[in-house]
């Protein structure tokens, strides 16, 4: 073996042994938290890691005992509604910004662009002020009516659509596409990939929303998984650790799903071959 | 369907024209180059007469109607665009029947012209493909079908094959002028190489400076050319341009060098541009009375392009069979033996074409030996 093989050989080793090292540090804790979904309080809580009764029961208890089902079904619909509106919003504000003309547009873009630079927590209180003068309190409506569209969203779709050769809007117009045709039946399939991931992206942000949901849901009827998952924990004098794990587990299944199929668009290039 | 152009100018700002006072009428069937160095404006006139860019003065008009305001799809036109334009999320099928779904013609009657228009450019066997999984020149034939199969008699194209290597490019060249003239459509082709433009075009429209420079067929334009940027751009390898100065008594203006014109005597005394084109140019290598010096030989297998300088130091590109044994820096006589042309001095205009120096009696005119 020649002097550069064997480096080259040493360098794959170390590179994959850090690559592993990570691997075992960040997956670790996830396939802990499943583990101890399976075991039974009891033993969690004298710190055991194997138990002789591994069993389904904490799932069962979660499920039957708990609103956890119905935490889902409120973090889905609000996942999915603000999902779809933060598609359609925010394709169609960055389709203005890229295919129309009009006077001030890159200084609106600009202006845009600066509510990116505030940070959610800023924007908590008054958004609260304004949310509970509308009424919207403690309703599936207040957890996505401030989140219909976004300025991240727009930007990425308005890059995206940037890259769109200037000839297919050309030969749209020589068709005689409206823009509203040429918007669906053009831009929008030829962007396919980031509308996917700006999907994904705001499915899971959504699904992830903590403080926002905290401060304006009070009931179980309404309140999402992540809060959800907060109220299992307090509501119990005793904590159901197993039960809680299994929660916990119960609702990560979405994401991962999501995830495996957003995969697939995200490895296959669709966009190969419109010009050279 | 015939398209007239009248005095067709564009500008942005209301003071710089990019194109002014174009006028043309393209006949009905006619194959039409619109030729020009990049930055002309070429692509800008296509645009306006597709209707994507608006026209800021003048009137366009197909088969007798204006239509200087009208919008892109009511001018009954196709486009084929130098990267193609396909739309790469449909199949070559989809993406040549586009354009009639979009007008809203019945899937049968879309069949039939997708299926014929594909047979046209032998892509049968290719519909079900996305462009991404076709060539370069597939790619473009598929750009080509799209244009077939709308009904529009009148078809634009943009630089269509500059894009695909050279080789490619002769073939499509003649497979589009076969598919023009079967087809009988009036084509507007746009391309900044003069070759394609010469060899497809019925006219040609020369375009430079934001004006038509000259438009007429590829033989009239390369015998007389209207004026010194013409002649330049048309012809491989290009055509020397000289100045000369011709005196009060027509006597030689520099008598130090000896590359003899012939000229005739109604021109006046003053500064001229004297256009030769390298064929029109011979060497003689065995003369003791030298003229010029070589510099560097192009090999191109028929034949071979010699530069030369002259002793006043003009430089010279001279035509020579490949059978030659010249070798750089050796002494040769350059001699005028074809056509050459005489310019104004600001090259804008063609003053006149004279038949080479053959001893003194090459036309009737009564002439006068002129060298520089």
């Amino acid at each position: 073996m020649t002097q550069y093989k064997k480096r080259k050989k040493i360098q794959h080793i170390l590179h994959y042994s850090l690559l592993i090292i990570l691997t075992i540090f960040i997956i670790i804790p996830f396939l802990l938290g499943l583990w101890t979904s399976l075991l039974p309080t009891a033993d969690i809580s004298k710190g055991a890691l194997w138990s002789s009764h591994i069993s389904l029961d904490n799932y069962v208890t979660a499920i039957t005992q708990t609103p956890i089902i119905r935490y889902l079904f409120n973090s889905l619909v609000i996942s999915l509604l603000t999902m779809f509106a933060q598609v359609i919003f925010c394709s169609m504000s960055a389709y203005s910004f890229v295919f129309l003309k009009f006077k001030g547009r890159d200084l609106l873009f600009y202006v845009f662009l600066a509510t990116m630079m505030l940070p959610f927590e800023a924007e908590v209180i008054p958004n609260f002020t304004t949310v509970r003068d509308l009424g919207l309190l403690n309703h599936y409506a207040v957890m996505i009516i401030p989140f219909l569209t976004s300025a991240f969203g727009t930007f990425m779709l308005r890059q995206a659509f940037l890259q769109i050769p200037g000839e297919l809007k050309e030969a749209g117009d020589i068709e005689g596409l409206s823009h509203w045709q040429y918007y669906y039946k053009v831009v929008m399939p030829y962007s396919k990939i980031s509308v996917y991931t700006l999907a994904a992206y705001s499915f899971l942000s959504s699904w992830n929303q903590y403080l926002w949901p905290m401060l304006t849901t009070f009931s179980d009827n309404f309140r999402p998984v992540q809060d959800g998952l907060r109220q299992l924990q307090s509501q119990e004098t005793f904590n159901n650790w197993g039960m809680i794990q299994a929660s916990a587990a119960i609702i990560i299944i979405p994401t991962l799903i999501a995830l495996f199929f957003g995969q697939h668009y995200f490895k296959s290039g669709l966009n190969e071959g419109a010009i050279k | 369907m015939s398209i007239e152009l009248t005095n067709i100018s564009k500008t942005y700002n209301g003071s710089d024209f990019i194109l002014s006072d174009i006028s043309v009428k393209i006949e009905t069937g006619e194959f039409f180059a619109i030729v020009g160095p990049s930055g002309c404006g070429k692509s800008t006139l296509l645009r306006m007469i597709a209707g994507l860019i608006p026209i800021s003065n003048g009137q366009l008009r197909i088969d007798d109607e204006d239509v200087t305001n009208l919008p892109p799809q009511e001018r009954a036109l196709t486009m084929v665009f130098q990267n193609y334009a396909l739309f790469p999320f449909l199949n070559v099928k989809d993406n040549v029947a586009f354009g009639l779904k979009a007008r809203k013609m019945n899937s049968s009657e879309i069949n039939t012209r997708v299926n014929h228009a594909l047979e046209l450019v032998n892509l049968t066997d290719f519909s079900e493909r996305k462009p991404g999984e076709l060539s370069g020149g597939q790619r473009q034939r598929v750009a080509l079908a799209r244009a077939i199969a709308s009904d529009a008699k009148i078809c634009l194209m943009d630089e269509p094959l500059s894009n695909l290597d050279a080789q490619l490019r002769n073939k499509m060249r003649s497979e589009i002028r076969e598919l023009q003239q079967k087809l009988g459509l009036t084509l507007i082709y746009v391309t900044h190489d003069q070759v394609e433009a010469m060899t497809m075009a019925d006219r040609i429209m020369v375009l430079n400076d934001a004006k038509a420079q000259q438009i007429d067929s590829a033989s009239n334009i390369y015998d007389t050319p209207s004026n010194t940027f013409v002649a330049s751009f048309f012809g491989t390898p290009q055509m020397n341009l000289l100045p000369i100065t011709l005196k009060e008594n027509k006597q030689p203006s520099d008598v130090e060098t000896n590359l003899k014109f012939s000229i005739t005597n109604s021109l006046k005394a003053g500064n001229y541009l004297v256009g030769v084109r390298p064929n029109a140019l011979a060497i003689d290598e065995v003369s003791s009375k030298t003229n010029a010096i070589v510099t560097n030989i192009e090999y191109l297998g028929t034949h071979s392009i010699v530069h030369a300088q002259l002793d006043n130091s003009l430089e010279l590109r001279i035509e020579v069979s490949s059978t030659h044994n010249l070798s750089t820096t050796e002494r040769v006589s350059v001699s005028v033996t074809g056509n050459h042309y005489i310019f104004s001095e600001d090259g804008q205009k063609l003053l006149n074409t004279n038949g080479g120096y053959t001893d003194g009696n090459a036309s009737q005119e009564p002439q006068l030996q002129h060298s520089i």
